[in-house]
Formats: structure tokens, C-alpha cells, sequence
């Protein structure tokens, strides 16, 4: 089992939504567990480490790179579910790249039936998707994030 | 873990609340084989409902309203974790009739009465007119507001005295008199109306039947949802302060085995009125004559219920989730079994009662023979200011009220929480108390014991032997 056989089977858990996969070949073993959000007693600590809860931040998908700090991040400000169009059909809102104003929609939040728009808070440049479309998010969950360089730069 | 049937009206739980109860519900659950679902404002990210719960979802801000009150965002945390049933806890929204109402339009089973039974004994006027159709005593008072003097004088020797003056518009002590005899009568009034115009720009009053020195007696009634009301006897909460409950205790000390079998009956019948299912609270006062009258329903689990729990040896909150999942809930044993006690234990400070929030640096829970605590606190938890200042509840049961009182002194002896204040030195004074030994007290003990200690206190140095 190879770090590109274990990437694989990553990908394949989170494609499926498994919560738990466990896998055994040629004496390796390789056990995931994951939650939609947070999970019970998961944390892993070293021994000797005072356990303490993680942080309620779910970890962004893409790698983490430090942020300039002209990046400004959305982030939702209700529970439920994100879409960056307003229908499956629809072309998304924003795209990377795009460049927005304040009071853009940015994407939906669909919660209870209802569609919310997210509107940009920030005039500049979408840099980045921190959540996937259809992606459940809670309160404070990082959305995208926006560049401000360019506003300040006029 | 209990192995589920293969059909249940539910399979995953979202708990609507926080801190020791949240605990308490998710640990009711995992005995039922039912999944979890926490919820939790940003000032609760590390705590232990959040780490012990199958999942948990980050609700809002700090503030109540803006998360553990939100009830968008905790409906969509139940459609996001695909939770079909909602146990909303004590507080918050647990006596919300709207929130119990969105819950079933959502297709979530509501952990509680029915959004009726939950407004009609929300609406204090409507729950007292419907408990005097039952039959059940309530607190003498004028039906409606007194606009006259001469109306006044007629209603009051219809109550008899002493009765208090109440402003229809207000609180807090203002626009209240008290009146022991009816030649105090006209001047009482008087003053009265005019406090109220001044302080609520309103001066309709009412007239009640004035207590002195009662009991505040409640009993525990459940509702099967076939029809059937069980009652787990009473719980005396005589032990407050300004209305909030310090210290509980089952059996009352002082309630008969007569009285404490009319006033199941006047629950039973409460309940029936009001056709209610699922855990309630009748909430009493008993003047020293014995005689009892009917205060409000509390339509959810109380913080005291391991009091009961304790003595009778029955799982309530678990009994609350079989009854939602329609499934049949174990009879009760026909008499309790020994005495509990149980403390609240604040972050507060213990003779002042301010809040105290911070971080616990250093823990140690008491154990041993007799005692139960439920709490959400762990070595390392942060008590955040922006809610109830509970920390946690000691729980000592005994054959009897001796040595249930022995036990609880010694929890507390050997209970340390450092990083805070709390109110563990109140309690073990309070223990040691002899009137309080003695189990004749009422309401005003908080008040006399905290005058007898500043007596004490001001005449010579505090003591340390008891």
C-alpha cells in the first residue's frame, strides 16, 4: 500500500460519504474515520498529550498556504446546505477569478427549504472555494475566499 | 449498547441544548442505541456535548438567541445531520410552542408534549383557569384585575389574609403590597395603584392569597401517550434564592404519606386537563396548615430530576425518549426507596451569588457510595458568561435523609474546581445548618440562614466547627 493507494482510497471515502472504512492487504492496515462535522471522541492524541477538544473549524479541502492578508474569507453565516448556483442548472455565481462587488451574491445557502444568498462583503477577487457545491456547513464555516488587493490598488 | 429493533419512529437525536443536560440526553440515547447529533455556539467549541455527541453542528454566535435559540439554524443542523427527533433539554426553547410546532411541520419528532399542551400551560391565566375547572386548587386570588376599592375590600375577605397586592403591568417588587388586615387595606391599595401608574404606566392590580413562610413542593408526572399518567412523588425545592432553586431534596421532609397522595391526585388530574404525555412538573406551594396550591406546569424535564431518578430507580429522560418513540416505558416501583439530595453547584461566588465564568484549571469529582454527578465540566473546560452558571449536580441518596446528608457532605469535602468560584462552601454550610438538619424550613431559609450568618459573622469571627 502506497501513499498514492491510500490518496485513492481517500478520495473514494469521501466521494461515497463513508463515516468509517477500514482496509487490510499484506499485513498493512488502514482504518479512516470521519464525521460531516465533528466526531465523538475521535481525536487521536499522543500519549502523555492532555486531550483536548479540536477546534470546531472544519479543516479547509484544498491545502493550507499561508493567506496574504489582503484575503478576506466568507464565511456562512446560517446552517445548511451550499450551492454555488441557484439551481443545478444554473452557472454558478462566481468562478475563480471572478471579480465582485460589495453586495454580490457569492452562492446559496439552502436551509429549510430556503434558498439564502450570500452576498460578498468585500469588493475584489474570488480566489478560492473552501466548501464543495452541496456541501452541508454550519455556522462560521469558511465559504470562499476574496481577494481585496485590487480594490485597495484603485 | 442496546441493540435497536429494526423499525424505530427515530434513529438520530438532535440535542437542542448544552452543557450537564446535553450530556445527560446524549448519554440517555446511546443506552436506547440511538445516534446523536450536539449543537453549539462558538463560545462552546471545546465543550464536552460537542466532543461527546456522534456529531455536532456550530449553530451560531455566543448569544442564545443567536445559536442554542435559533430555531432556523437548529432545524436545518437536524436536516444538514439528517436528525429525525429533537430532545430540546431544560431552558432555551424547551417550553417553546412554536418551536415545537416548526419541528413537526419539518418532520422531526418533538421530544415533549404537544405544541397545545406546551401554549396552554405557557399562558399563566389560561393554565389557572383550567386547573380550577379540574378541580385543582390554585393560589386564591381575584379572577381578573380590581378597579375599585370597595371591589377590592369584597374580593379580599372572599381570600382572606394576609394577600398581596400585585401591579397587573409589573415585577420586581414594585406596584406590591402586602396587607395583613383588612383596616390596612385602603391605604395598601391605594399606594399600590399609585406605584404602578408610576412605574408601569398602568394602574390595574390584582389581589392574591399572601404566604407566609410556604413550601415549594412539586411533583413528577409522565405521560405514557396511551392515556396514562404515572407520578414519581414529590420533590421539595424549598432551598432558593430569589426564585431560583439552590439545593432539592426527595422525599419532601416535611409532606405526609396523606398529602403527598392528594396532591399525585390533583397532578394526575393537572395532567389529564391538559392532556398531557411525556415528563412534566406540578409545581405547588403548601402553607404550613398542609394545605396545597397549584403555582404552574413546567412542560419539560426539570434541572432535579435525578433527585427523583434517584430514589425510584427510574431512568426519566430515557423514559421521555421511549415515550416519543412510541414504545412502552417500564412501570415505576409502587413507593420510592431512601432519600436524595441534590446540589446545584454554580460558578458563582458563594455568598455574594455573582457569576464567577472562567477556566477549571484543576477537577476532581467526588464518587463513592451514594453519589451521582452530572456535569459537563472536565479539567481544562471553559464556563463562558453568556449562560446559566450551572456547573455541575451532586447527587447523594441514602436509606434516609441522614445519611443521605452525610453523603453529600462528604462529595463536597472531597469535590475540588479550581480556575473558578463556586458555590460548594454555601452547600456545605448549608449541610451543616440546624435548622436545615432539622427539615423544617420553607422558602425564606436562603434568606434567614444568609442573616444568621452575617449576624454571626459581624459579632464574632466567622466559626469553623459546626
Amino acid at each position: 500500500m502506497n501513499n498514492e493507494d491510500i490518496r485513492e482510497i481517500l478520495e473514494l471515502v469521501r466521494e461515497h460519504n463513508l463515516l468509517s472504512f477500514e482496509f487490510e492487504r499484506d499485513g498493512a492496515r488502514l482504518r479512516i474515520q470521519r464525521s460531516p462535522f465533528q466526531g465523538s471522541f475521535q481525536s487521536v492524541s499522543e500519549p502523555g498529550e492532555v486531550p483536548l477538544p479540536r477546534s470546531g473549524t472544519p479543516a479547509p479541502l484544498s491545502p493550507q498556504v499561508p493567506r496574504p492578508e489582503t484575503v478576506r474569507i466568507i464565511t456562512s453565516p446560517i446552517v445548511g446546505t451550499f450551492y454555488r448556483s441557484s439551481s443545478p442548472d444554473a452557472a454558478p455565481y462566481v468562478e475563480i477569478g471572478s471579480s465582485v462587488t460589495k453586495g454580490q451574491i457569492l452562492c446559496i445557502i439552502e436551509a429549510m427549504k430556503l434558498m439564502n444568498e450570500i452576498e460578498s462583503e468585500v469588493e475584489g477577487t474570488v480566489r478560492a472555494f473552501l466548501v464543495e457545491n452541496g456541501q452541508p456547513v454550519e455556522y462560521g464555516t469558511p465559504l470562499i475566499e476574496i481577494d481585496t488587493k485590487a480594490e485597495e490598488a484603485s | 449498547m442496546a441493540t435497536p429493533p429494526a423499525k424505530r419512529r427515530f434513529r438520530k437525536v438532535l440535542v437542542a441544548n448544552r452543557g450537564e443536560i446535553a450530556v445527560r440526553v446524549i448519554r440517555a440515547c446511546r443506552d436506547l442505541g440511538l445516534d446523536t447529533v450536539a449543537i453549539y455556539s462558538t463560545a462552546d467549541r471545546t465543550a464536552l456535548h460537542v466532543q461527546m455527541a456522534d456529531e455536532a453542528v456550530c449553530v451560531g454566535p455566543p448569544e442564545g438567541y443567536g445559536s442554542y435559540r435559533n430555531i432556523p439554524n437548529i432545524i436545518s443542523a437536524a436536516e444538514i445531520s439528517q436528525a429525525d427527533a429533537i430532545h430540546p433539554g431544560y431552558g432555551f426553547l424547551s417550553e417553546n410552542a412554536h418551536f415545537a410546532e416548526i419541528c413537526h411541520a419539518a418532520g422531526i419528532v418533538f421530544i415533549g408534549p404537544s405544541p397545545e399542551t406546551i401554549a396552554l400551560m405557557g399562558d399563566k391565566a389560561r393554565a389557572k383557569a383550567l386547573m380550577r375547572e379540574a378541580g385543582v386548587p390554585v393560589v386564591p386570588g381575584s379572577i381578573g384585575t380590581i378597579s375599585s376599592e370597595s371591589e377590592g375590600l369584597d374580593v379580599a375577605s372572599e381570600i382572606g389574609y394576609p394577600l398581596i397586592i400585585k401591579a397587573s403591568g409589573g415585577g420586581g417588587g414594585r406596584g406590591m403590597r402586602i396587607v395583613t388586615s383588612p383596616d390596612e387595606f385602603s391605604n395598601a391599595f391605594q399606594t399600590a395603584q399609585t406605584e404602578a401608574l408610576q412605574a408601569f404606566g398602568n394602574k390595574e392590580v390584582y389581589i392574591e392569597r399572601f404566604f407566609i413562610n410556604p413550601r415549594h413542593i412539586e411533583i413528577q408526572v409522565l405521560g405514557d401517550g396511551k392515556g396514562e399518567i404515572l407520578t414519581f412523588g414529590e420533590r421539595d425545592c424549598s432551598i432558593q434564592r430569589r426564585h431560583q432553586k439552590l439545593l432539592e431534596e426527595a422525599p419532601s421532609p416535611f409532606i405526609t404519606a396523606a398529602l403527598r397522595s392528594a396532591m399525585s391526585q390533583a397532578a394526575i388530574a393537572a395532567s389529564k386537563a391538559a392532556d398531557y404525555v411525556n415528563a412534566g412538573t406540578v409545581e405547588f406551594l403548601v402553607d404550613p396548615e398542609e394545605r396545597f396550591f397549584f403555582i404552574e406546569m413546567n412542560t419539560r424535564i426539570q434541572v432535579e430530576h435525578p433527585v427523583t431518578e434517584s430514589i425510584f430507580r427510574y431512568d426519566l429522560v430515557k423514559a421521555q425518549i421511549q415515550v416519543a418513540l412510541g414504545e412502552p416505558i417500564p412501570s415505576p416501583p409502587s413507593r420510592p426507596e431512601g432519600h436524595a439530595i441534590e446540589c446545584r453547584i454554580n460558578a458563582e461566588d458563594p455568598w455574594t451569588f455573582t457569576p464567577s465564568p472562567g477556566t477549571i484549571t484543576r477537577l476532581v469529582l467526588p464518587g463513592g457510595p451514594g453519589i451521582r454527578v452530572d456535569t459537563a465540566a472536565y479539567q481544562g473546560a471553559v464556563i463562558p458568561p453568556h449562560y446559566d452558571s450551572l456547573v455541575a449536580k451532586v447527587i447523594a441518596t441514602g436509606r434516609n435523609r441522614e445519611e443521605a446528608m452525610d453523603r453529600m457532605l462528604r462529595a463536597l469535602t472531597e469535590m475540588r474546581v479550581e480556575g473558578i468560584r463556586t458555590t460548594i462552601p454555601f452547600h456545605l454550610e448549608v449541610l451543616r445548618d440546624p435548622t436545615f438538619r432539622s427539615g423544617r424550613y420553607s422558602t425564606s431559609f436562603v434568606e434567614h440562614f444568609m442573616e444568621r450568618r452575617a449576624q454571626a459573622s459581624g459579632t464574632e469571627p466567622a466559626e469553623t466547627n459546626a
